[in-house]
């Protein structure tokens, strides 16, 4: 079945998705943007920032999470003396020992009662300020709105990388998009014979460059989307034009058997991390991650060994570019009267802040683009310190 | 290049060529069909949400019987199967119809009120929204179908009515609950007068009150109206005072029946109309025109709908528009020439796997980004990722043809463009060294892929 001319490889030797539609539309202007590099990850399902940086030095935890509390050498590993990681993230203790590794505590997005997956990612991703959930009016996401406010940003400055549809970077200013499981590599009878196709149409003449110089740089199509085939494919694009990045990992939902169920998004987000550090190279040191979710999980563990949708959660941080070795946030307690409905973990600060000093520090946003624009309504408050 | 009537009035105005279709000739043949349409019942049985509910019910009470064991299991996975096979046989009624230009207003107004199906509940019963609240009213006034979507469960699921309440209602003022301003701010930016509309916040906030008691009984059940969550005393929208006391399902409707006519909705449709069925820059004269005869029919859809083919620019070429992946999907059915009966189990008989071909192509099924529902352009769709999920579609389907067929790939690009057909896609079909390449570059064509 296979031709000389047009091999099965273009049309048929990739499992070839998508599911965003961004428009891209290459913009040039005179300057292009910084050396800084920002990649934002969205956590989906609801992280349990209790389970995964757990305050051990808090004598509420052993008594709201009898099985899922632990101590130091039984379960978590010591960060500061107050908190510490859960034994699934240990591959993630060098960066923490080098600096590189960071997290926020007690933040969560405005968002608050309803406790809705959806609604909570929609609103995470857009950035806006109603506790009921509702969404800026123009829908869009707080990234785009940044990239809308970064001089020289192109369509190749920010990349969705993966076939999740990102709210995050859907909106006026042009991105792009691809996941790690597309190839198009076309030999050059097939590229006469597409191009032959597409003469006249330039619509489909620039897609089609743009997906082979696309796949150009990934090489072989990744055969699933994971943490490190998504990092994989953020590197080599942050390696290249691009300046930040966004993808999504899943898995946070952790209702039953946490122990457990935190194994494989621990993993998928380990090696994230560790992927961006290492194909990222020197890169790194000009690098800033964060990871942010929905929303936290109830404090007390429930009857199945799980935790249920609640408010107050925790931040990932990572790169050079970031100061890590700490955990920032200013710490509520878990006594029964400093939980917030008597339930969750207070949320005592904005995650959209910390976002907004992570985009002050590698974009250089200034404080009313931010406060105004991108995350209208926030409170910037003074500068957090979470850069190097 | 000029093209006949007849292939205009099927890719423009349709879902492109079938074999065994004989297409409309233009303008009267579209109308014909229209009529035609609206006294046919539909080729798949579609879902009622009272049957939805009742299969909940069962697994809820199964539920509490045995708790999730395996009989609870069992239903859920039939429960799945069906979502996904109702949500395929969209697709196919779209493309097996011989009256594409009423499945296309079907596809354009579901579109207009999007919903999605975003939980296992939602994805259930989304596929209840269109044949209940869209295709009864296809052919009758605007204003109708508005009031319908605004009273269908899920649509006051999906935009959060069933949690809005009067502050000072009874069972606001008992349960300490407020409004939930989504359904309302939805009504005045997306359904009606569009987001550059001469209405403000006091607006979308007296109108959420306005909308106070439209509810949902139980979950996923019939709309309700609820007075006891319905705010007090009238309320004003775009300075007209509405309702009073006691509260009324029929308050909010008189404000919904005014909308429907309002200068500006007419206005915001016939650009939306246009934008869909002829160009991402339509032609101001069109705009124009069927904003008038919106106005002067009071919204009466197949007035419009005449009007918009009366209309020069609609006759005019190029096919400027890009195929939504639904839309290439249906038309690759009818290229194909596929009848019912190779379409069994969602499509899947066929070797056309509907609900994950979809998903690859970024359209998933019942899942649009948000309630402003799939983007229009051009642009939005022939992206890198894009152009490569379509050649990668093509390239599948491109086999799948050789294997079902003996067809010459020049016979089927000729069938399935007519003279839609660019010598520059005849050329390359000629030149593919085999045939299911050739398949493949007809559906992978700028012609195929535009209307």
């Amino acid at each position: 079945m296979t031709g000389p001319a047009f091999s099965r490889r273009a049309f048929l030797g990739t499992a070839c998705s998508l599911a965003a539609s961004p428009l891209v539309t290459p913009v040039v202007f005179a300057a292009a943007p910084g050396e800084t590099r920002l990649v934002v990850i969205i956590l989906r399902g609801g992280m349990d920032g209790l389970g995964v940086v757990q305050p051990y030095g808090d004598a509420g935890l052993s008594s709201l999470r009898p099985s899922l509390g632990r101590r130091p050498g039984n379960g978590i590993a010591d960060l500061d003396g107050f908190f510490g990681l859960a034994d699934p993230f240990a591959d993630l203790l060098p960066l923490w020992k080098a600096g590189e590794l960071g997290f926020v505590h007690a933040v969560s997005t405005p968002y608050r009662n309803k406790r809705s997956h959806f609604d909570g990612q929609d609103f995470l991703e857009n950035g806006g300020n109603n506790t009921d959930g509702q969404l800026t009016p123009a829908r869009d996401g707080w990234l785009n709105r940044a990239l809308s406010r970064i001089p020289g940003a192109r369509a190749d400055t920010a990349m969705a990388v993966g076939q999740d549809n990102l709210l995050l970077l859907n909106g006026d200013a042009p991105t792009g998009s691809w996941s790690p499981t597309n190839e198009l590599s076309l030999e050059d009878d097939e590229r006469r014979l597409l191009s032959l196709l597409y003469a006249g149409d330039p619509l489909f003449q620039k897609a089609l460059e743009g997906a082979e110089r696309l796949s150009g740089r990934t090489g072989d199509a990744a055969a699933r989307e994971t943490g490190k085939t998504l990092a994989q494919f953020t590197a080599e694009q942050l390696n290249g034009p691009s300046r930040i990045a966004a993808f999504s990992l899943g898995g946070w939902d952790t209702h039953k058997k946490q122990q457990n169920a935190l194994l494989r998004p621990a993993k998928q987000l380990s090696e994230a991390l560790l992927t961006l550090k290492s194909g990222l190279g020197r890169n790194w040191d000009r690098t800033a991650v964060i990871a942010m979710t929905e929303f936290g999980r109830t404090a007390r563990e429930n009857g199945s060994g799980g935790t249920d949708h609640g408010t107050g959660g925790a931040m990932v941080l990572a790169g050079g570019a970031l100061r890590g070795g700490k955990v920032f946030g200013n710490w509520p307690g878990l006594g029964e009267t400093a939980l917030y409905q008597s339930r969750d973990l207070m949320p005592t600060d904005d995650v959209r802040r910390y976002a907004a000093w992570a985009l002050a520090g590698t974009m250089g946003l200034d404080r009313s683009s931010l406060a105004e624009f991108v995350f209208p309504g926030v409170d910037l408050g003074s500068d957090p310190g979470i850069m190097a | 290049m000029s093209l006949a009537k007849s292939t205009i009035a099927t890719i423009r105005f349709g879902y492109g060529f079938h074999g065994a279709q004989t297409p409309p000739d233009g303008r009267n043949g579209l109308l014909d069909g229209l009529d035609r349409a609206a006294r046919t019942a539909p080729i798949f049985k579609a879902p009622s949400l009272k049957d939805r509910r009742s299969r909940i019910d069962d697994m809820i009470a199964e539920r509490k019987r045995s708790g999730k064991g395996e009989k609870f299991q069992e239903m859920r996975k039939q429960m799945r199967r069906d979502a996904m096979r109702d949500a395929a046989q969209v697709v196919l009624q779209r493309a097996l119809s011989p009256h594409g230009f009423y499945e296309r207003l079907a596809g354009f107004w579901a579109d207009h009120f999007a919903i999605s199906g975003r939980n296992a509940g939602q994805f259930f019963t989304a596929t209840t929204f269109e044949p209940e609240a869209i295709r009864p009213h296809l052919m009758g006034h605007f204003a109708d179908m508005l009031v319908a979507v605004v009273r269908h469960p899920v649509m006051l699921n999906y935009l959060d009515q069933v949690s809005s309440f009067g502050p000072n209602s009874r069972a606001g003022r008992k349960r300490g609950k407020g409004l939930n301003e989504n359904l309302a701010r939805e009504v005045l930016e997306l359904h009606t007068l569009g987001v550059d509309g001469p209405y403000g916040q006091r607006d979308v906030r007296e109108l959420a009150e306005l909308l106070t008691g439209y509810g949902v009984h139980r979950g996923f059940g019939a709309f309700r109206f609820f007075p006891q969550r319905a705010e007090p005393g009238p309320e004003t929208v775009l300075g007209q005072s509405y309702g009073g006391d006691p509260a009324q399902a029929s308050h909010a409707e008189d404000f919904l029946q005014d909308i429907a006519v309002h200068e500006i909705t007419a206005r915001h449709m016939a650009s939306k109309l246009a934008i869909h069925f002829v160009s991402d820059q339509p032609d101001a004269g069109l705009v124009d025109r069927l904003s008038a005869v919106w106005v002067q029919s009071r919204g009466h859809l197949p007035t419009v709908y005449e009007a918009l083919l009366d209309h020069p620019a609609a006759w005019q070429g190029p096919f400027a528009k890009v195929r939504q992946p639904m839309d290439l999907v249906a038309a690759t059915i009818r290229a194909m020439g596929l009848q019912k009966n190779d379409l069994a189990r969602g499509g899947r008989s066929s070797g056309l796997r509907i609900v994950r071909v979809l998903r690859d192509l970024g359209q998933p099924l019942m899942r649009p980004p948000g309630p402003d529902g799939w983007p229009e352009e051009a642009e939005a769709w022939i992206t890198p990722q894009g152009l490569a999920a379509r050649l990668s579609y093509a390239g599948k389907v491109g086999q799948l043809i050789a294997k079902r067929s003996d067809a010459d790939p020049r016979k089927f690009a000729e069938a399935a463009l007519r003279d839609a057909l660019r010598p520059e896609t005849a050329f390359a079909v000629g030149g593919a060294p085999d045939r299911w390449e050739g398949f493949a570059l007809v559906l992978a064509s700028p012609e195929f892929n535009r209307r």
